[in-house]
């Protein structure tokens, strides 16, 4: 990848995570560990990947974005905040009884949303839904969406998975958010679903394997699930949970805490030196 | 037109003709021969999509067809579409009021042979209580072809009640005209009004006839919109003849019953007595077997309305 670019998607997954913490900081509460482990996906989608405008946030031909794992909005709204569907003073208002940015994605009130989610294991069945669609329609729009790794233990996500290759939903992207850590501990200790590049692939997708904070692999990886035919596409994304906060990588008690001023702005100062 | 139709059949029959007026997309879970959606499918295989035995991903799928411009219609079972799959429902169809519309057939003891597991007696319960949906009950073929064109010029999720037993047409020569979310007379009466819901309405109009050989006038009013449910037509019956009996092949507990209670209680309290599956479970049998022994009889709503018109002030 060109320097330029390069310099440009970590700029924006910067801002991303500062927002995701900033929204979270905010609301005394919400979900750090998992939005910033997935901040760079984020970042590559909404700044190359896909086709949105977010003068038209719902302009039929744009690409879908389902958050299947929804606890980790803050890193949403962070990016839609940064791509410019909504200033981004609103971050701050997360999870507050007047705001339109709701604890879980909410499509009905926030712009740029293209489907509610949250409860784990529904996502990935609405986004092979508007992929589905787009093959009824003809249309040429692509779905992509991020799942976590305990939330493959959901048995939707299988149903998900079989439905998506049965009618060669080639025009959906499924990443996997591979940051090893759930609720009560260590996702292989909790139920382990691995090897999840092999379940998805016995279940008929097209496999890829990546590191999920390598913006050339994230390319190649978006690149590879457009070239793919007749395969919905899984990346599987080893990911740091808590990534570019030191203090908060690889703690699961950061799953859904919300840091208190001190950690805040350690956090700020951490990410903030890193350009 | 035969006899009667289980309204099943009807909802099967009115996907494949509106088909062709309607852009609609059809999907099931490996009960289209069942459900009768296999009538859509055989006409527009272009737009039938089976999802296997999985409903929830099958609501999933619903909402993302919908939020993306179709108007789909998701069948199964009420056991499995209310059931198994109500918090897809509620979370991913209802929560963003998408345009899906629930066609769930086999509702209530009257799947017969299958017996409790698949006889499902709390879907209206279930559906209720998600807001922003509408529940339809339709009470014979005719009701329930219009119920599915009205559920696709519905902007809004709809959850369609229909059953597997053939059930007598009751518009048969009328000028019948359906409008959702309002109540129909079908008889005048004033001691007693009987408010039914789907397979119960003939027989409510059964239980008319052997009130009047006692005397006793009985209103029956077939209510197949059970949310928003017309409170006014209800309110309006129950200040006329002072009593109620509600009819319907569900649990007593938050179906029709429950509904029309709730919406006295604010408009017009008067005694309401339910006729219903009396909070247990279903179990095998021939239909008429089944009827009889959970009270889902002419000669139970007869006894209740009596009942109800004795608690009058």
């Amino acid at each position: 990848m060109e320097q330029t670019k390069l310099a440009m998607l970590q700029e924006k997954a910067r801002e991303i995570r500062l927002g995701a913490l900033e929204a979270v900081y905010s609301a005394s509460s919400g979900h750090p560990g998992g939005s910033l482990s997935i901040s760079d996906i984020l970042a590559y989608l909404y700044f190359e990947e896909m086709n949105v405008d977010p003068a038209e946030p719902k302009k039929a031909d744009r690409d879908r974005f389902v958050l299947s794992k929804g606890h980790t909005a803050p890193a949403l709204y962070a990016t839609l905040a940064a791509k410019g569907y909504f200033g981004k003073e609103n971050l701050k208002t997360l999870r507050q009884v007047d705001s339109f940015l709701q604890g879980h994605p909410d499509m009905k009130h926030t712009p740029g949303v293209d489907m509610s989610s949250g409860s784990l294991g529904l996502g990935i069945s609405a986004a092979a839904g508007m992929a589905l669609s787009a093959k009824i329609s003809g249309d040429a729009y692509r779905v992509y969406t991020i799942l976590g790794d305990g939330e493959s233990e959901e048995g939707q996500v299988w149903e998900a998975a079989m439905f998506s290759a049965h009618y060669k939903l080639d025009n959906l992207c499924a990443f996997i958010d591979w940051n090893g850590l759930q609720i009560d501990g260590k996702v292989s200790e909790v139920m382990n679903p691995t090897p999840l590049d092999e379940k998805f692939a016995a279940f008929g997708w097209n496999v890829l394997v990546i590191d999920a904070h390598d913006f050339d692999q994230i390319a190649a990886a978006c690149e590879a699930a457009r070239a793919c035919k007749g395969k919905p596409t899984a990346v599987i994304c080893k990911s740091v949970k808590g990534k570019g906060v030191s203090f908060m990588e690889n703690q699961v008690g950061w799953h859904g805490k919300a840091p208190n001023k001190e950690q805040y702005e350690a956090a700020v100062a951490e990410l903030t030196a890193s350009v | 037109m035969a006899d009667k139709i289980a309204t099943r059949e009807a909802y099967g029959k009115a996907l494949a003709e509106l088909g062709e007026k309607y852009d609609i997309v059809v999907l099931d879970a490996d009960l289209a021969e069942a459900t009768k959606t296999l009538m859509f499918k055989k006409k527009f295989p272009d737009r039938f999509f089976d999802c296997g035995i999985a409903e929830g991903n099958m609501m999933g799928v619903a909402a993302g067809l919908a939020a993306t411009g179709k108007t789909v219609f998701a069948s199964s079972f009420a056991m499995f579409a209310a059931g198994r799959a109500f918090e897809q429902v509620r979370n991913v169809i209802g929560y963003p009021h998408l345009n899906v519309k629930i066609g769930a057939t086999h509702a209530g003891i009257s799947v017969g042979e299958d017996g409790a597991t698949h006889q499902c007696n709390e879907d209206i319960a279930l559906m209720r209580t998600i807001p922003g949906m509408t529940i339809i009950n339709p009470a014979d073929g005719e009701e329930a072809k219009a119920a599915v064109e009205a559920a696709i010029l519905h902007d809004g999720p709809v959850y369609m009640r229909f059953g597997r037993y053939a059930v007598p047409y009751l518009y048969e020569g009328k000028d019948y005209q359906f409008e959702l979310g309002k109540g129909v007379t079908l008889a005048e009466g004033k001691d007693v009004t009987i408010v039914a819901t789907g397979l119960m309405v003939h027989i409510a109009l059964e239980a008319k006839e052997l009130l009047a050989k006692e005397g006793i006038s009985a209103e029956v009013i077939n209510i197949h919109t059970i949310k928003p449910i017309d409170k006014e037509l209800l309110a309006k019956s129950a200040a006329k003849t002072g009593a109620v009996v509600t009819a319907e092949e569900h649990n007593v507990v938050g179906g029709l019953g429950g509904a029309v209670c709730e919406a006295l209680a604010e408009t017009c309290p008067v005694p309401v007595l339910r006729v219903g599956v009396e909070d247990v479970y279903g179990r095998s049998g021939k239909v008429p077997a089944l009827l009889e022994a959970y009270g889902l009889t002419a000669e139970n709503i007869a006894a209740k309305a009596k009942a109800a018109i004795a608690l009058k002030k």
